[in-house]
C-alpha cells in the first residue's frame, strides 16, 4: 500500500487537519502501515454478500412531533469561544 | 488505608447501617488521593461528592435506590452536567457537559455516588491508557506497564480499590482489555442495551458503555441500573431489561459453551491459552458443555474494524470546529486557519491517525474498495455468531493476545498496538455481548478470559461468570500494594 | 424561434411546516433571536444524538403520493461531510441511497400562445434532510457571526428529471409545487422565509439533438420571478458563449437580483467530496404498506382534481378554474363566494379581478383577505338582483376594504341602491331631455352616441345610482317618440 504526500495533504485538508512537514512525512508512514494491515481483509471473500451498517436488525423508532426543547443559550454559550450578541463568531468568511 | 470490598459488599454495609454515604464518600476520596502516581482520574470535585454523600445521608430510606451511597467513578467520556468532561482530549479541556449522560441520570437516579471522572485514551482511542492529553494511566499491579485502554482510568481506579466499580465504554474492547489486564470483570452489553445519549461519540455503530468491577455479581447489579430503552437514542433497543441479579444463581448444569479454535492460534500467549483450557475444564466441572465452534473470518475483524471505526470517528469528531466548543487556537487568521491549527492543536496524534485514515477509506475511490468491503466482513462475522449460537449458548475466548505491556513499548507501532484488540473486536462488530473477567495471573499480572453471547444474552454471561467466580478464586486476586 | 434548446432541471428544497425539527424537539420557527432555538442536538454538543420526527416522515409520504411515486421500502439517513461554520456537527444528516420518495411525476399547465399546454414533469426523487444553519457575513468588521435557529429544520428536497423546457415551464413547475405542498399542509410555502428555495440546473442544445450539454447550476433561487429570471439570463448567456464558439464550464453560478445577471461562484481549489456513508446513529426505516395507507386515506383534495372539479361542478372555463383552483384557500373562498353570489362565473371574474388587485397591492393571502368571501358573494348577489350597478358595487368593495364587511349595510348607510322607481327616473329623463334641444336634435339626425351624453347626465343627477337598463329604455323611448 503506497501513500503519498499529496494524498495526505488532500485527507489532511478534507479533514481540516493541519499538519506540520514533519508531522505529513509521519503519517505517511503510519497510513501506509494501517491500510497494509487493512488490506488483510481482502483474503475474505465477500461476493454477494450485503454491506452491515448496523449490528442490530431493528428498525428506526420515531419521535413524536412535540417541542421539547427549552431556550438555553446561556448555558450552551457558557463555554463557547466566542460569541456576541447570541451568535458564534468565526473569521470573516469571503463569499 | 483498606478498600471497599466488592460493590454488593459495601451494599449490604451501608443499607445495614455499619457505615453511612459520607464515610464512604471520605474513604473513597482519600483512597484515590492515596493512588494519585497511578493518574486514574482526570478530575475530582470532592465538595460536590461530599454534598452527595450528605444528600443520600439525610434521604429517607423509602426513597434509596438500589445503589444508594455505592461509590462510583465513571470514565471522562460520559457527559455530566455542570462537570468538566474531556473526553480524554485537549479538545474539550475545560468544557462543561451542559446536560448528563443517560446512564449518569440512571446511576444517581438509583443512588450511585458518583466520585469522579477517570482518565482515558483520548476518545477512546487506544488500547494502553498512553493516548490520553492528561498523560498515561498506570497499572496497579505493575506501574511499568500499562492498565490497557482506553478504560484505562476508570481499571486502574477499580484495581487500585480506590472505588468498587467504575464505568467505561467498549468499542473495540476498550471495557474487556483493560478489564483482563487489571484483574477485573467487564462486560460490554449488546449494542443498543445502553443509551450513547452523553456519551461523547468514538464510532456510534460500535460504542457500548458498560461496568467495571470485580464479579459478576457487581456487574450485575451495575447493569440492571443503567440498561433499558432511552427515547433520546434511535439505537437504543426498547426490550425489557432482565432481573440480572436475580439469575445470577441459576444452575449453569447443561449449559452448552462453544470453543473457538481459530481464535486459539499461534499469536495467543501460551499462559492465555492455558488459561482458556483452565477455564473450559472449570465449566465442565460445573456441568457445563462444550463443543468447538467456526467463527472463520472472526480474526478479519481488526482489519475490518480499522476501516469501520476510523470511518465513523472521522466524521463524529468533525464537531469539534472550534466554533461552539472546545478548543480554538489563538487569534485564528481565516476561517481556515481555525479549523486547521484548533483541530491540529486539539488533537493527539492517534486522534488524527485514525481521523486520516477514516477520512482516506471513505473518500471517492476508496469507499466501495474499503468501506463496503469491511461491511460485508462484518456481517460474515455477526453472521457467524448467529449461527454459533444456534448449537451454544456462549462462547469462551482469550480476552488480549497476553498480559499487560509495558509503558512506551507499543507506542511506535500503531499496527502491533491494534492487534490486541484481536479478541475482543469482534463482539463489537456483531454487536453482541461479551465479558471479560479473571482467569489467572501469568508472572504476577492478571489475565482474562471472554464469555461472548447471543444479543441480549447479559443474563447468560453474567450467570456464567458468576457460577466461574463461586468455583474459582481469581477474581479475588489483588494486586500488592493496593487498597487491600 | 431560436435554433437552441433550454434543458433545466429543478432541485426545491421544502421547509416543512412541523412543530419541532427533524431530529430534535427544538420549535421549528422562523424569526426568532439567534441561537435561541438551537438545542443541543441542533448545535452538533459532544454526546447528542439525533432521533427522527415522524411528522416529517409522514410529510414526506404525502408529498410521494401527490406525485404518484414509488416509496422506498426502506429508507436510509447518510452523512454528508463538509466543514461550514453554520453546518454545526460537520456533517449534513441527509439521504443519498435510499431516499424516501423514488420517482414520480407531476403534471403542470404552461400558458402559451396558442392555448393552456399540459405537460407532465418527472420527479427524479425526493429526500429528507436537514437545514444549516446562517452565516451573517455584514453585521460585524473581520467577523462571521453564526446563527443555529435554522438548523435541524426539515427540508424535503424535490428533484425534477430534466425534462423542462423554457423559464415559463420552470416556473409553471415550481407553482405547481408550491400549490401542492401547500395543499398538503406540509409546508407555508413562504419563499420571502426561505421555505421553498430552488436551484436550476440549466443547459442547452442545438434543437433536435439528444445529448445533453454542459450544465450550470444556478443556487439559491427565492422567487418565481427570480427563477424565470436568472434562468432567461443564463440561457442567453449559455447561447452567447457557444455561439461565439466558446465552451460551457460546469459550474455553480449564483444570480444577483440586482443587476439581474447570474455570475460564477469562487471555483473551489478542489472537488467537493462530500464521504457520504450510512448515518450509524440513524437505523433504517421500514415504511410499510400500513403506514403509507394510513397517510392515503387522509390526503387533501390535489390541485389537479381539485381544478377538474371546478370545472365540472362550477361550469368554468379551464383559465377561471386554473386561477381559482390554484390552491386550496383561494378556491375555498372561491366555493363560499360563488354559493352567496348564485354566480359562479361573476364570483370568479371578482376574485382574479378586484380581489386579485387587492391581494397584490397589500401583498395578502387570501386567507387573510379583509373582504369574507360570503361578503364579496353577497356583494355579487346585489348585482345579480340588480340592487346596485357593477359600477357601483365597485365602489361598495372599496368601502367594504376601508370601513367593514358587510355590503347591504354600506349600500343602506350610502343610499347607493339603484333608483329602480320608474316615476323618479322618468322625471329626471324628461328634465334632461328638456334641457339639452341641440343634443336631442342631433339624436333624431341619426347620431345615436348622443345617448351616452344623457346616459351620462342622468347618472350624475342620480350620484351613479341609476339602474344602466332602466335608464337607457327610458332614455331611448323618451328620445324617439318625440314630442
Amino acid at each position: 500500500m503506497s501513500i503519498d504526500a499529496e494524498q495526505v495533504r488532500r485527507i489532511a485538508h478534507l479533514a481540516r487537519i493541519g499538519l506540520a512537514a514533519d508531522e505529513a512525512q509521519r503519517y505517511i508512514g503510519d497510513l501506509e502501515s494501517i491500510l497494509g494491515m487493512v488490506e488483510r481483509m481482502r483474503a475474505v471473500p465477500t461476493d454477494g454478500v450485503v454491506p452491515l451498517p448496523h449490528p442490530i436488525d431493528v428498525g428506526q423508532r420515531l419521535r413524536p412531533d412535540v417541542v421539547t426543547e427549552q431556550d438555553e443559550r446561556e448555558l450552551f454559550q457558557t463555554d463557547a469561544p466566542a460569541v456576541a450578541d447570541g451568535f458564534y463568531l468565526v473569521p470573516r468568511v469571503v463569499e | 488505608m483498606t478498600s471497599d470490598g466488592t460493590l454488593v459488599e459495601l451494599s449490604a454495609r451501608i443499607t445495614q447501617g455499619d457505615i453511612g454515604c459520607r464515610e464512604v464518600a471520605e474513604r473513597c476520596l482519600a483512597r484515590i488521593e492515596q493512588g494519585s502516581h497511578l493518574n486514574a482520574f482526570i478530575s475530582i470535585d470532592a465538595e460536590r461528592v461530599l454534598a452527595r454523600a450528605a444528600a443520600l445521608d439525610a434521604m429517607p430510606e423509602a426513597d434509596r435506590g438500589p445503589l444508594h451511597g455505592l461509590p462510583i467513578a465513571v470514565k471522562d467520556i460520559f457527559c455530566q452536567a455542570g462537570v468538566e468532561t474531556t473526553a480524554g482530549s485537549r479538545m474539550l479541556q475545560g468544557w462543561r457537559a451542559p446536560y448528563d449522560a443517560h446512564v449518569i441520570q440512571r446511576l444517581e437516579a438509583a443512588g450511585a455516588l458518583l466520585v469522579g471522572k477517570t482518565n482515558m485514551d483520548e476518545f477512546a482511542m487506544g488500547s494502553s491508557g498512553e493516548n490520553s492529553h492528561y498523560g498515561p494511566t498506570r497499572n496497579p499491579w505493575n506501574t511499568e506497564r500499562v492498565p490497557g485502554g482506553s478504560s484505562s482510568g476508570s481499571a486502574a481506579a477499580v484495581a487500585s480499590g480506590m472505588v468498587p466499580a467504575a464505568l467505561g465504554t467498549d468499542t473495540g474492547g476498550s471495557i474487556r482489555q483493560p478489564a483482563a489486564f487489571c484483574g477485573l470483570t467487564g462486560l460490554k452489553p449488546t449494542y443498543g442495551r445502553v443509551s450513547r445519549w452523553g456519551m461523547i461519540a468514538f464510532a456510534s455503530s460500535l460504542d457500548q458503555a458498560g461496568p467495571m468491577a470485580w464479579t459478576a455479581a457487581d456487574l450485575a447489579l451495575l447493569l440492571a441500573a443503567m440498561a433499558g430503552c432511552d427515547e433520546r437514542d434511535s439505537t437504543s433497543v426498547d426490550r425489557p431489561v432482565d432481573a440480572y441479579s436475580a439469575a445470577l444463581e441459576a444452575p449453569i448444569e447443561g449449559r452448552r459453551i462453544g470453543i473457538p479454535d481459530a481464535l486459539l492460534g499461534e499469536d495467543v500467549a501460551a499462559p492465555v491459552r492455558a488459561a482458556v483450557d483452565a477455564a473450559k475444564r472449570t465449566f465442565e466441572q460445573l456441568g457445563a458443555t462444550t463443543h468447538a465452534v467456526s467463527l472463520p473470518t472472526a480474526l478479519a475483524g481488526v482489519p475490518a474494524y480499522y476501516v469501520l471505526a476510523p470511518a465513523e470517528a472521522s466524521t463524529n469528531l468533525a464537531r469539534y470546529d472550534g466554533v461552539r466548543f472546545g478548543h480554538r487556537c489563538s487569534s485564528p487568521q481565516s476561517l481556515e486557519d481555525l479549523y486547521l491549527r484548533s483541530r491540529a492543536e486539539g488533537f493527539g496524534s492517534e486522534v488524527k491517525r485514525r481521523i486520516l485514515t477514516g477520512t482516506y477509506v471513505l473518500s471517492v475511490g476508496y469507499y466501495e474498495a474499503y468501506y463496503l468491503h469491511a461491511q460485508r466482513v462484518r456481517r460474515l462475522i455477526r453472521d457467524e455468531f448467529l449461527a454459533a449460537f444456534e448449537d451454544v449458548d456462549a462462547i469462551l475466548a482469550p480476552t488480549t493476545p497476553g498480559v499487560a505491556f509495558a509503558l512506551g513499548e507499543k507506542t511506535d507501532d500503531p499496527v502491533a498496538m491494534y492487534q490486541q484488540d484481536v479478541f475482543t473486536i469482534p463482539a463489537n462488530l456483531a454487536g453482541i455481548p461479551a465479558l471479560s473477567m479473571p482467569a489467572g495471573l501469568s508472572a504476577g499480572m492478571p489475565l482474562g478470559v471472554q464469555l461472548l453471547g447471543p444479543h441480549f444474552a447479559e443474563t447468560t454471561l453474567l450467570n456464567l461468570a458468576h457460577a466461574f467466580q463461586t468455583a474459582t478464586d481469581h477474581h479475588l486476586a489483588r494486586p500488592a500494594g493496593a487498597a487491600a | 424561434m431560436s435554433g437552441w434548446e433550454t434543458v433545466i432541471g429543478l432541485e426545491v428544497h421544502v421547509q416543512l411546516a412541523t412543530a419541532s425539527k427533524i431530529f430534535s424537539g427544538a420549535p421549528n420557527r422562523f424569526g426568532a433571536e439567534p441561537n435561541r432555538q438551537a438545542s443541543a442536538v441542533d448545535l452538533g454538543l459532544p454526546g447528542v444524538l439525533p432521533v427522527l420526527n415522524e411528522a416529517v416522515v409522514e410529510m414526506a409520504l404525502r408529498f410521494g403520493l401527490a406525485v404518484e411515486a414509488q416509496i422506498a421500502p426502506v429508507t436510509q439517513f447518510a452523512r454528508k461531510n463538509y466543514f461550514y461554520p453554520d453546518l454545526p456537527k460537520g456533517y449534513q444528516i441527509s439521504q443519498l441511497d435510499h431516499p424516501i420518495i423514488g420517482p414520480g411525476r407531476l403534471e403542470i399547465v404552461v400558458p402559451t400562445a396558442a392555448g393552456d399546454e399540459t405537460r407532465t414533469i418527472g420527479i427524479t426523487r425526493a429526500h429528507l434532510e436537514e437545514d444549516a444553519g446562517k452565516s451573517i457575513h455584514d453585521q460585524l468588521p473581520g467577523l462571521t457571526a453564526v446563527d443555529l435557529n435554522r438548523a435541524g429544520t426539515p427540508l424535503l428536497e424535490i428533484v425534477s428529471e430534466p425534462d423542462l423546457r423554457s423559464a415559463t415551464e420552470a416556473v409553471a413547475y415550481l407553482r405547481e409545487l408550491h400549490a401542492i405542498v401547500r395543499d398538503l399542509g406540509i409546508s407555508d410555502g413562504n419563499m420571502n422565509e426561505g421555505s421553498m428555495r430552488c436551484d436550476a440546473n440549466v443547459s442547452i442544445r442545438p434543437r433536435g439533438t439528444r445529448e445533453f450539454g454542459t450544465r450550470t447550476e444556478i443556487k439559491n433561487l427565492n422567487s418565481f420571478r427570480f427563477l424565470e429570471k436568472a434562468i432567461e439570463f443564463e440561457v442567453e448567456r449559455q447561447i452567447e458563449i457557444l455561439e461565439s464558439g466558446g465552451r460551457i464550464i460546469q459550474e455553480t453560478r449564483l444570480y444577483d437580483a440586482e443587476r439581474n445577471e447570474t455570475r460564477s461562484m469562487r471555483s473551489k481549489e478542489e472537488a467537493e467530496d462530500y464521504r457520504y456513508f450510512p448515518d450509524p446513529d440513524l437505523l433504517p426505516l421500514a415504511i410499510t404498506p400500513k403506514m403509507i395507507s394510513a397517510v392515503a386515506r387522509s390526503m387533501p383534495e390535489l390541485p389537479r382534481a381539485r381544478r377538474e372539479r371546478l370545472r365540472e361542478q362550477f361550469g368554468l372555463s379551464e383559465y377561471d378554474a386554473r386561477h381559482v383552483g390554484a390552491d386550496r384557500a383561494t378556491a375555498s373562498y372561491f366555493e363560499a363566494c360563488a354559493a352567496a353570489a348564485g354566480d359562479a362565473k361573476l364570483a370568479a371574474n371578482w376574485i382574479m379581478g378586484e380581489l386579485a388587485s387587492l391581494l397584490n397591492r397589500e401583498e395578502l393571502e387570501i386567507e387573510h383577505a379583509p373582504v369574507t368571501a360570503e361578503s364579496l358573494g353577497t356583494l355579487i348577489a346585489r348585482i345579480r338582483d340588480a340592487t346596485i350597478s357593477s359600477k357601483i358595487a365597485k365602489t361598495v368593495f372599496d368601502i367594504m376594504v376601508t370601513e367593514g364587511d358587510d355590503p347591504d349595510a354600506i349600500i343602506e348607510a350610502r343610499g347607493l341602491r339603484q333608483m329602480s322607481d320608474s316615476g323618479e327616473l322618468q322625471r329626471l329623463v324628461d328634465e334632461v331631455v328638456t334641457a339639452n334641444p341641440a343634443q336631442v336634435e342631433q339624436f333624431r339626425a341619426g347620431k345615436t352616441k348622443v345617448l351616452g351624453f344623457f346616459v351620462g347626465q342622468v347618472m350624475k343627477a342620480t350620484g351613479g345610482k341609476a339602474n344602466p337598463q332602466q335608464l337607457n329604455e327610458l332614455l331611448r323611448a323618451r328620445l324617439e317618440d318625440g314630442d
